[in-house]
C-alpha cells in the first residue's frame, strides 16, 4: 500500500502530543476548584495517545510503552476503591474525604486532599478503559 | 427542547429498526443521546449560578441532572464500546453485518 | 444505624476482582482468590443478618453525604438474605468452574468478570437510591454482556448481540422513567421518593411512570418480555448460564419488588393487578415453551420464565402470606436453578448433546448425579419436603386470600407444566436403554459434582429447615409491608 504523504501531520504530531499532554496534566490538577478533574484529564491524555497511534502506527508505540492497559485500569479503578476504604479505616463512611494544608518544599503552603488520589484513580481508569478499547478495535485489519 | 427529544428518539428507533448492524449501534447512541437531553430537560432548564457554597447568589442551578447525565454518558460510552466490539467479532465470525444473517443456529 | 460493613458485599468483590487482572496469569489464585471473595461476601451478609435482627435497618452515607442529598446504602433484612443466597449460589457456580470452564476463558478474565458481576448484584440488591440502582445494572449487565461474549463462538456472538441490544434499549427506557420521576418528585432517594409519592397521593401520571419502571424491570427480569431470555440463556457455557439463571432476572425482580412495596403501592388496584396479569401471562407462555422443546438447555430456560411470573404472582397478592411465600421462594428459585443448570450442563457435557431424545439410560453410569438431578427437579416442581415446597404452599395461599383465583388457579397448574418438563428430561435422559458407555462419553463429572452436592443438600436443608430462617424471613416481609420502617430508618433525622 502507497503510504500517503504526512509530513505536516507527523511534524505537528511531535510538537502537538506534548502540548496536549502537558494540558491534560492541567486539566487534571486544576480539577479540584476549576473545571477538569480526572475524568477529562484522562481522556484528554488518550486522546494524545491516540493522536500519536494515527501518525506512527499501533506497533510503534506499543514498542515504547510497554504497559498493559488493561491493567493500568484496574490498579486506577483499586487506587478509587482504596481510597474509599481509607476513609473507613478512619472510622469515617466510606468514600468519606478530607483535606488539610501541607507544607511542601518549593511549593510553599498547598492544600492537599485525598480526593486527588481518587482523581488519580479515576485518570487511570479512563485512560487504560479508553486506550483498551481503541487497541482491541484497531490492532487487527 | 421535548420537541428535539422525540426527534432523536425518532431517528434512533428508525436506526435500530434497520438491518445493519452499524446503524442499529448508531440508533442506540443517537437515543442515548436523546434521553441525557431528557434528563436535562427534565430536571428543569432555569438561570442560576453553579451551586458551590460561598457564591452569593439566590438562585442555584440544579447540579443533580447533570450529575445523572455525566454518569449516564459515561456508561453509555462504555457500552457503545463494548457493543462496537462486540458487533466486530460477530461480522468477522459470521462474515456479514446483516442481522437477517445472524440467525440460524444448527438446530433449526 | 450507620454501618460500613454494607459495603463490603460491593467493594470486596470490587477490589479483588481487580487484583486478579493484575495478576492476569496466575490462574490459580484467580480460582481461590475469588472462592475466597464469595466465602467473605457471605459471611458479611451473616453478620449483617445478625446486626440487622438486633439494630433495625442499616444505613451508609457514602462519603458522609446523608440522606436524601448522598448516595445512600440501605440493607434491609430482604436485601440481605437475597445477598447471603447470591454468595452460595456464586460460590458453587464458581467451583463448578474450575473444572469445566476451561483455561482459554479462565484467562480472559473469567473470575473477575464474574466478580464484577456480583458487585453489580449486591450493588442492586443494597442501594437506597434509585439512579444508584440503575448504575449497579449497569455494572451488572457490562460484565454480563461480557460474559455471555466470552469465548466468541458464532452462536454466542449471534445471542450477545440481542442480549446487548435488548438490555440497552432497556436501561435507555430506565433512564426515561428515572428523568420522569425526577421532575414530578424532585428526588431520587428511595425512602423520600416514598414519602413525596404518599404526599402527593400517587396519581394517574405517578402510576403511568410507575408502569414504565414495570416495562423496564419486566424486560430485565424475564416477566413477560421474556423473548431473549431462552436463546442469550442456553448460548453460554454451563456455569455463565447458570449464575444469570440463578441471580440476573432476581436483581430485576428484586428492583421491581423494592420498588413497588416502597414507593408504589397505593394503587395496587392497578399496578399490582397488572403485574399479576403479567405473572400469569409469563407463567402460561414459559410452560409452553417448557413442554413444547426436547432440548434440555431450552426447557429449563423456559422454567426460568415460570419461576419468574410465580415469584411475581405471590408479589402481586400483596397479602402477608403471599409476600412471605414468595421471599421464600425467591430463596428457594435462586439456589435450585443453579442446581438445575448446573446438574443438566453436567448431562450436556457428558453426552455432547441437549437433545433428550439422543440420550437415555444414564443413571446406569452415573447414579449419583441422576438421583440429585431427580432431586432437584422435584424441588422445582414444589414437591414437599424440598425447599420449592413452602414457598408454593404460602404464595398459593396468599395468591387466594387476596382473591385472585384465576391467578392461583394458572400457578397451580404451571406447577404441573413444570413437573412434566423436568421429569420428561428424567425419564429421556437417565432411564430406559443404556445407549452410551463410558468409553464414548464426551467428558467425565471429575470435580464437576461435589459443587451440585453441595446444592442439592442446601435445597434439602431449605425444605427441611425452614423453620429455621423462618425469623429472618418474617422480618423481611414486616420490612415489604411496612414501608415506615426503611423511611425512619434512612431519613432518621432529616427530613420528614
Amino acid at each position: 500500500m502507497k503510504r500517503p504523504n504526512d509530513v505536516i501531520l507527523r511534524t505537528v504530531t511531535k510538537v502537538a502530543a506534548v502540548i496536549i499532554l502537558t494540558f491534560s496534566i492541567h486539566l487534571f490538577i486544576s480539577g479540584h476548584h476549576f473545571p477538569g478533574g480526572g475524568f477529562i484529564g484522562g481522556l484528554t491524555f488518550t486522546a494524545a495517545i491516540t493522536l500519536l497511534f494515527l501518525v506512527y502506527g499501533i506497533d510503534t508505540i506499543r514498542k515504547n510503552v510497554s504497559a498493559d492497559f488493561k491493567a493500568v485500569a484496574a490498579i486506577g479503578v483499586l487506587i478509587s476503591a482504596l481510597t474509599g476504604v481509607g476513609g473507613m479505616m478512619a472510622g469515617k463512611p466510606f468514600l468519606y474525604q478530607s483535606s488539610g494544608s501541607v507544607n511542601l518544599p518549593f511549593l510553599g503552603d498547598t492544600i492537599l486532599a485525598t480526593a486527588v488520589l481518587f482523581d488519580v484513580g479515576v485518570a487511570l481508569a479512563v485512560i487504560g478503559t479508553a486506550l483498551t478499547i481503541i487497541t482491541s478495535i484497531g490492532d487487527d485489519r | 427542547m421535548s420537541i428535539m427529544v422525540g426527534i432523536l428518539f425518532a431517528i434512533g428507533t428508525y436506526l435500530i429498526l434497520s438491518k445493519t448492524l452499524l446503524r442499529i449501534i448508531l440508533g442506540t447512541s443517537i437515543i442515548g443521546h436523546g434521553v441525557n437531553l431528557l434528563i436535562l430537560t427534565m430536571g428543569g432548564l432555569k438561570k442560576g449560578v453553579p451551586p458551590i457554597l460561598g457564591l452569593n447568589e439566590q438562585y442555584f442551578t440544579d447540579p443533580l441532572p447533570q450529575a445523572l447525565i455525566l454518569t449516564a454518558i459515561v456508561i453509555n460510552f462504555a457500552t457503545t464500546a463494548l457493543f462496537l466490539v462486540l458487533s466486530y467479532r460477530a461480522y468477522s465470525v459470521v462474515g456479514s453485518d446483516d442481522i437477517e444473517q445472524l440467525r440460524g443456529f444448527d438446530d433449526e | 444505624m450507620m454501618n460500613n460493613l454494607i459495603i463490603g458485599p460491593i467493594i470486596i468483590p470490587v477490589i479483588i476482582g481487580l487484583v486478579l487482572v493484575v495478576f492476569k496469569n496466575n490462574l490459580g489464585l484467580h480460582r481461590y482468590l475469588s472462592l475466597f471473595a464469595t466465602v467473605l461476601i457471605g459471611l458479611l451478609a451473616v453478620l449483617l443478618l445478625k446486626q440487622i435482627s438486633t439494630g433495625g435497618i442499616q444505613v451508609l452515607y457514602l462519603g458522609g453525604w446523608e440522606a436524601p442529598f448522598g448516595i445512600t446504602l440501605a440493607a434491609d433484612t430482604f436485601a440481605v438474605l437475597l445477598v447471603l443466597t447470591t454468595a452460595i449460589v456464586t460460590f458453587c457456580c464458581l467451583w463448578y468452574a474450575f473444572s469445566s470452564i476451561g483455561a482459554e476463558r479462565e484467562q480472559h478474565y473469567f473470575y473477575p468478570l464474574c466478580l464484577f458481576l456480583i458487585a453489580g448484584v449486591n450493588g442492586s440488591f443494597l442501594t437506597g437510591d434509585i439512579f444508584n440502582l440503575f448504575v449497579c445494572f449497569e455494572v451488572m449487565l457490562v460484565a454480563s454482556y461480557v460474559l455471555i461474549s466470552l469465548g466468541g463462538t458464532r452462536m454466542q456472538l449471534i445471542e450477545s448481540i440481542k442480549y446487548v441490544l435488548i438490555n440497552m434499549i432497556s436501561s435507555f427506557l430506565f433512564l426515561v422513567a428515572v428523568a420522569y420521576l425526577y421532575a414530578i418528585t424532585g428526588t431520587l432517594n428511595l425512602a423520600h421518593l416514598s414519602i413525596r409519592v404518599a404526599q402527593s397521593g400517587q396519581d394517574g401520571l405517578l402510576t403511568v411512570v410507575s408502569l414504565l419502571f414495570l416495562i423496564v424491570f419486566s424486560l430485565k427480569a424475564a416477566l413477560f418480555l421474556f423473548y431473549w431470555l431462552p436463546g442469550s440463556y442456553s448460548a453460554p457455557p454451563t456455569a455463565i448460564a447458570a449464575i444469570f439463571a440463578a441471580l440476573l432476572t432476581k436483581v430485576g425482580v428484586y428492583a421491581m419488588v423494592r420498588l413497588f412495596s416502597l414507593v408504589f403501592y397505593h394503587d395496587p388496584g392497578t399496578t399490582h393487578l397488572f403485574i399479576g396479569a403479567l405473572a400469569a401471562a409469563s407463567m402460561v407462555l414459559g410452560a409452553l415453551g417448557a413442554v413444547a422443546y426436547d432440548d434440555i438447555k431450552k426447557i429449563i430456560t423456559y422454567n426460568v420464565v415460570i419461576s419468574i411470573g410465580f415469584v411475581l404472582a405471590g408479589f402481586a397478592s400483596f397479602s402477608l402470606v403471599g409476600i412471605r411465600g414468595m421471599v421464600y421462594y425467591l430463596l428457594h428459585d435462586m439456589i435450585v436453578k443453579a442446581l438445575l443448570f448446573l446438574s443438566a450442563g453436567t448431562v450436556i457435557h457428558l453426552t455432547g448433546t441437549a437433545k433428550i431424545r439422543k440420550v437415555s439410560g444414564l443413571i446406569r453410569l452415573h447414579p449419583q448425579l441422576g438421583w440429585m438431578f431427580f432431586i432437584a427437579a422435584l424441588s422445582v416442581s414444589g414437591i414437599p419436603p424440598l425447599s420449592g415446597f413452602i414457598g408454593k404452599v404460602f404464595v398459593t395461599a396468599g395468591v387466594f386470600h387476596s382473591a385472585y383465583y384465576w391467578l392461583g388457579g394458572i400457578g397451580l397448574f404451571t406447577s404441573l407444566m413444570v413437573l412434566y418438563s423436568v421429569m420428561k428430561i428424567f425419564m429421556n435422559v437417565f432411564w430406559g436403554h443404556t445407549n452410551l458407555t463410558a468409553e464414548t462419553e464426551k467428558g467425565t463429572t471429575q470435580g464437576l459434582l461435589p459443587p451440585i452436592v453441595a446444592l442439592t443438600a442446601l435445597t434439602i436443608a431449605l425444605g427441611l429447615g425452614a423453620e429455621g430462617i423462618h425469623s429472618f424471613v418474617d422480618l423481611a416481609v414486616d420490612g415489604l409491608l411496612n414501608p415506615n420502617l426503611y423511611i425512619d430508618a434512612v431519613l432518621a433525622q432529616n427530613v420528614k
